[in-house]
């Protein structure tokens, strides 16, 4: 997994609220067996029309937000099903930090695992980050993982929370499977417990 | 001891490892595999080197991609990257010595409704899968959840999941339901309660008279959208209902391991002084019919409704309510009932159990639809052999529904059955999602027995005209 430390970059402005993961990444593209690929496709409904043009209003068709790497999003961002395709599309596209005033939970942790940083604001900064976010390629936005902050374009900073775990992970491109590893004693004795107290599992 | 919830017993008697700052490492006693979010867990593994730890506890079974036309054994009636897939699970079930159960088993079927059936779900167990109705499970007072793929990949490896304790939140449905209202109704009406985030950050308890008048099929129903309400899961205490349900099932304890285990299982309810940090109560009566009228689980109003005007909302929801409204061809103060409908869907993990089919074809005995295509799918090839012996399959087939083979279906679309750009249909499936059914369909959530009244009307229906 990359490591997430800072990131200054152009952040698309999304407003639409409960935007799920069928439209992040619409079910026919989940036929993969592999990760990679899919940015191409994100929000591939509202970003192509039926013949595959591209929909010019669309944000992220817009020379300005092209490259942009940051999401600032309306509210649940990130509901419906706990397909992984959606932070793998998104990667894929090159969003790194999503930023909203809340997430679905198993999208909000798919994204820790994918080396995406979710970061959730109150209402009142989410206002100004969109409004910036609307000011296109001319309003860069920063992300600093370590200090948990963002800045915006007029210099403005905002803190958010994140969780210590998460964060470490995220900082070091740390695979959960390699640190869990390491406790396989507490896992054995646990199931050693278990399957005194349970046998029937 | 202090007083605790049953998810704070089911929580405390599963974790392996507690880290200071609270994260800890759950222990998964059933962790159920499909064929979508799996084949990148597996390529993981190899990739590793790594093992299954636990493949006794590892069930797999495809249903998003399987066609359930009658003549799904022929492979040319599966999509290239679809068949792709479900080899892929083949593979992986085969080489990794897990659980399974391919397509040609008659037990295979949608992996929610095979775990309970075959009797690996039981009470107080931690339940995961790469799926977020997972929190179906939850029924039988099971700590069940979705996790995404490098979670299953986690799970696979490890038998543990990386977790942090969710808060505890209670919903309460009191008294009775008043005919014709089902468990589809409750859960519908509690998302439009609480709105599609309410839930977030908790696991829900769904308790009171109404819930425990369910049958297993009806928890089953109502936990299975808890993850539309935003919640990491859903639970109901085990009780006689449950313990009924899991007796002599192939999987389920014998014998002395059954009396133990059901010694452990009747602790497992919420302590009278348990601390809540949310609690809903809802009237069971003040349940009506529901169903859907957007594009969002949480834009649920009784049958008896209109359209509402995006006026009636707030901040970001008044576009969100407008788009709704123009996706669903729909005018603000249409009357719900004189929607027409071109297709129903009866099926999926939220209502694809028997107890769902006998409520559909009540309603349509005798009876004829009226909508230009009506299928069911039967949740597993053992509900659909039920209902063949029932008698519910020709009920179905003389009122003109295609009688499928099992799996997900129109549920999302991901296999061959799928609506047309514009198509209208009342579905018993559990997401309105734009494009869910199909690029640009329609879907209005509804219970089965509002289906099937759909179905014989051509348009939303009261189901209670037809009682
Ligand atoms: S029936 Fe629908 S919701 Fe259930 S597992 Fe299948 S696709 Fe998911």
């Amino acid at each position: 997994m990359e490591k997430f430390t800072k990131l200054s970059a152009t952040a698309a402005p999304m407003p639409l609220v409960n935007i799920d993961t069928d439209m992040i990444i619409p079910k026919v593209f989940l036929k993969t067996i592999k990760r990679s690929g899919l940015g191409v496709n994100l929000f591939d409904e509202m970003r192509y029309d039926r013949q595959g043009n591209e929909i010019e209003d669309f944000v992220l068709n817009q020379p300005q937000y092209r490259d942009a790497q940051i999401l600032v999003a309306g509210d649940n961002f990130g509901c419906g099903s706990s397909r992984e395709h959606a932070p793998w599309a998104l990667l894929d596209f090159g969003i790194r930090c999503v930023i909203s005033t809340s997430f679905a939970d198993i999208f909000y942790n798919n994204c820790f695992k994918n080396g995406i940083l979710p970061i959730v604001v109150t209402p009142e900064e989410h206002a100004k980050l969109m409004d910036d976010a609307e000011r296109g390629a001319n309003a860069v936005i920063s992300v600093d993982l370590e200090g948990q902050t963002i800045t915006g374009p007029d210099g403005g900073q905002i803190s958010f929370e994140v969780d210590a775990h998460k964060k470490h992970c995220l900082l070091n491109g740390l695979d959960d499977i390699g640190l869990t590893m390491e406790k396989a004693a507490s896992i054995d004795s646990f199931e050693a417990t278990a399957a005194q107290s349970r046998p029937w599992v | 001891m202090s007083p605790k919830t049953l998810y704070d017993k089911i929580w405390d008697a599963h974790v392996a490892h507690e880290a200071e700052d609270g994260t800890c490492l759950l222990y998964i006693d059933r962790h159920l595999v499909h064929e979508v979010t799996s084949p990148q867990a597996f390529e993981g593994l190899r990739m590793t080197g790594r093992k299954v730890r636990a493949p006794e506890k590892t069930i797999a079974v495809p249903d998003h991609n399987v066609p359930t036309t009658l003549d799904r054994a022929n492979a040319e009636t599966m999509t290239e990257d679809s068949r792709i897939q479900v080899a892929a699970l083949d593979k992986n079930a085969k080489d990794f010595g897990i659980h399974y159960y391919p397509v040609s088993d008659v037990r295979q079927g949608i992996v929610h409704i095979v775990g309970p059936e075959q009797g690996w779900t039981l009470p107080g167990m931690t339940v995961v899968c790469g799926d977020s109705h997972t929190a179906t499970h939850g029924a039988f007072g099971a700590l069940a959840h979705g996790i995404g793929t490098s979670e299953v990949e986690h799970v696979l490896a490890t038998q543990t999941l990386i977790q942090k304790k969710s808060k505890n939140m209670k919903v309460e449905i009191t008294g009775k339901l008043r005919p014709g209202v089902t468990a589809k109704d409750i859960t519908l009406s509690v998302i439009g309660e609480t709105g599609t985030a309410g839930g977030t950050g908790y696991v829900i308890e769904y308790c009171g008279e109404a819930i425990r008048d369910l049958s297993m099929e009806g928890r089953m129903t109502v936990c299975n959208m808890a993850i539309e309400g935003g919640a990491r899961a859903g639970l109901i205490a085990p009780d006689e209902t449950t313990f009924e349900y899991c007796k002599g099932r192939p999987h389920a304890p014998k014998g002395a391991q059954w009396e133990a285990a059901m010694e452990w299982w009747k602790t497992l309810y919420s302590d009278d002084d348990a601390q809540w940090d949310k609690v809903i109560t809802i009237k069971g009566e003040d349940i009506a019919p529901v169903v859907t009228w957007g594009t969002s689980p949480e834009d649920v109003l009784p049958i008896t409704a209109a359209v509402p005007s995006p006026d009636s909302f707030e901040g970001g929801k008044v576009d969100a309510a407008q788009r709704s409204i123009d996706y669903m061809g729909l005018q603000a103060g249409q009357k719900l009932t004189d929607i027409e409908i071109d297709t129903v869907f009866i099926g999926s993990c939220t209502n694809g159990r028997i107890e769902d089919l006998r409520a559909a074809a009540e309603i349509l005995k005798g009876k004829k639809v009226a909508v230009k295509r009506a299928m069911v799918v039967p949740g597993s090839g053992l509900v659909r052999a039920q209902a063949e012996e029932e008698g519910l399959a020709d009920i179905f087939k003389e009122a003109g529904f295609e009688w499928r083979m099992a799996g997900c279906s129109m549920c999302l679309a991901m296999n061959p059955d799928q609506l047309a750009e514009g198509e209208r249909c009342a579905s018993t499936s559990n997401r309105n999602f734009e494009g869910r059914q199909g690029y640009k369909g329609r879907t209005h959530l509804v219970s089965p027995a509002m289906a099937a009244a759909a179905a014989v009307t051509g348009k939303l229906t009261d189901v209670r005209e037809l009682m």
